[in-house]
């Protein structure tokens, strides 16, 4: 099951082409208008009135409460944990992503196409289930659990639950957009640096990792995204202890269900910030790879 | 064996070994092993006990009222998100980068902000709850609701596997529609709609397995009544909160059974509409 945000640049330069200058491409104007009021009118009513919605309400009872919401201690751990996950999880992704994208789209194997089916599981279970794996492995009731509780070690219900959880959901970001780039630009290149006597990493730092730089930060910042955000998987293993085991997304619903709602919804204001930072620069990264695109077609020419 | 060979031969570039083994470590330790409990955790159940965990009346319902809100959603999405990109490709309009970039939120916000976003806004007493109040419409905490959030979260699959192919469709084929003398609708539905069908139902169907499995903006404006608008994931935390680990693990293998199976009916579908083409298309 692949995700839906992949980099893509039009494969025909066809990104100019005026639609509306030519008949046989155009639709009368009441139909024309009538699509967009109804599609753009969707978009407003479920996507960006519940975006509004967070900060209208963060702000409620204004910037006083709001600030007290951030500042508060457990708010604050929450920050640092989330943090902390994400810092763990994005970075084992990340080197995960390279080598599973180095190996797939570099060499020929049977049973590749097999490998990247199993790759994108992880998208397509839910996380809750996500969350519930970790909790049969290191429960009390689990395989590992009554040896882990012998040695002291707490996993689950605890913060190495926690990181573990966010590891299985964003496990697939950068592997997902690394192997379609990679297996794209083939391998003359890294090859003639070889041939010229370049070592493999000489050849992986100099020449794949310049090529695949807009690809490995588009999948590092979705990554983040996710890992910042993810609730579900992380609410089955976390025990809820305030201050302790709560990320960002868990203590809002730790707040929001105390009928605190303005503080539930200045934290999560928060996170619907990073949100749109990360929309940001998504953006900014598709307009940087287009750019590129377009530079090395009219090289060709 | 004489590939293998050929293979190690003539392979210039070095770390193929390292680099499969990390891989496929990793992929073991983090996602294969973890998943494979389930299968063992139920197999110390017989059939008959799985059945009757996954038969109880509140299991059933809450996998009708996740799989049928998923389907209704996904095909929601698949019209709108049509139209969304359709219009994000064809026409201009103001703010136009703005709306596409932001069609992907749902990506990016996280699934507890989008949660309390919702059940604030159709609440009884919000911006659109209160708009509907006197019609005696009630959406949240009640299945709608569900209905609501799972729209929210499958929209940008749709728009983001439609988009791309709208893009890359080449304005001659339109205009040799049209020199033949086709009405824009007949373009449309005989010449455009069959090369965006694949892409419709792919977008379809990553949306519909997002859907079912969606946890964090569904519980809070779902309301979570037991047999009415409890969703199946949540059945799964319910049960490990009683301490009911097999019970949790059985309705877990029933839940990806069940969208394994769907999604595979998807694909046939997909591959069995192509078949008929093909063949509609020999004279």
């Amino acid at each position: 099951m692949a995700a839906a945000a992949a980099l893509h640049a039009p494969a025909s330069p066809l990104g100019h082409f005026d639609y509306q200058a030519s008949p046989a491409t155009r639709e009368a104007d009441w139909i024309r208008r009538t699509l967009l009021v109804v599609s753009l009118g969707f978009f407003a009513f479920f996507l960006l009135l519940p975006l509004v919605a967070v900060f209208v309400e963060a702000l409620r009872k204004g910037w006083g409460t709001y600030l007290t919401a951030l500042t508060d201690p457990d708010a604050v751990a929450a920050i640092r944990l989330t943090l902390l996950a994400a810092a763990i999880s994005v970075p084992l992704n990340l080197v995960f992503g390279i080598s599973a994208a180095w190996a797939i789209a570099k060499f020929e194997f049977r049973g590749k196409q097999f490998l990247i089916t199993l790759i994108d599981l992880p998208f397509s279970v839910s996380p809750v289930i996500a969350g519930l794996v970790w909790v049969l492995i290191f429960g009390a009731q689990g395989w590992i659990g009554p040896w882990a509780a012998e040695h002291d070690l707490k996993i689950v219900f605890a913060v190495p639950g926690i990181v573990l959880a966010t590891v299985f959901v964003t496990f697939p970001f950068v592997a997902r957009e690394l192997i379609p780039l990679m297996e794209a630009q083939g391998r003359e290149e890294e090859e003639a640096a070889i041939v010229l006597g370049a070592t493999g990493w000489q050849a992986f730092w100099r020449v794949t990792l310049p090529n695949v730089k807009w690809g490995l930060l588009y999948g590092v910042i979705l990554c983040n995204a996710r890992a910042m955000g993810e609730f579900g998987a992380v609410s089955v293993v976390s025990g809820h202890i305030r201050g302790l085991t709560n990320t960002l997304p868990l203590h809002v619903e730790i707040l929001y269900n105390e009928y605190n709602f303005a503080a539930a919804f200045a934290v999560a204001s928060v996170l619907a910030l990073l949100a749109l930072v990360t929309l940001a620069i998504k953006t900014f990264i598709e307009y940087q790879h287009a750019r590129a695109m377009a530079a090395t077609s009219e090289e060709i020419q | 064996m004489s590939a293998a060979f050929f293979q190690r031969r003539f392979q210039v570039l070095p770390g193929f070994n390292l680099a499969l083994g990390y891989t496929i470590a990793y992929l073991s330790l983090i996602v294969l092993i973890p998943l494979s409990s389930i299968l063992i955790k139920t197999s110390s159940l017989s059939l008959e006990q799985f059945w009757t965990i996954v038969s109880a009346p509140r299991v059933v319902a809450s996998f009708k009222l996740s799989f049928g809100a998923s389907l209704i959603a996904a095909a929601i999405n698949a019209v709108f998100g049509l139209m969304l990109a359709w219009c994000l490709v064809r026409y201009p309009f103001p703010g136009k980068k703005l709306i596409d970039a932001l069609v992907d939120l749902p990506f990016a916000l996280p699934t507890a902000v989008a949660g309390i976003a919702l059940t604030a806004l159709y609440a009884p007493n919000g911006w659109i709850g209160a708009l509907l109040e006197p019609y005696g419409i009630k959406v949240a905490f009640t299945p709608l609701g569900v209905l609501v959030a799972l729209i929210f979260i499958g929209l940008p699959f749709v728009v983001r596997t439609v988009q791309p192919i709208l893009e890359d469709l080449e304005p001659e084929l339109e205009e040799a529609a049209t020199c033949l003398g086709a009405h824009r609708w007949q373009t449309f539905r005989k010449v455009l709609l069959p090369i965006l069908t694949p892409a419709l139902l792919t977008g379809f169907a990553l949306a519909f397995a997002r859907a079912v499995g969606e946890y964090g903006s569904v519980i809070f404006i779902a309301g979570n009544m037991p047999m009415v608008s409890e969703i199946a994931p949540l059945m799964i935390i319910t049960k490990l909160e009683q301490y009911d680990y097999v019970g949790a693990t059985a309705v877990a293998l029933a839940m990806l059974i069940l969208s394994f199976a769907l999604l595979l009916a998807i694909n046939l579908l997909q591959g069995w509409k192509a078949s008929v083409r093909t063949r509609g298309a020999k004279p």
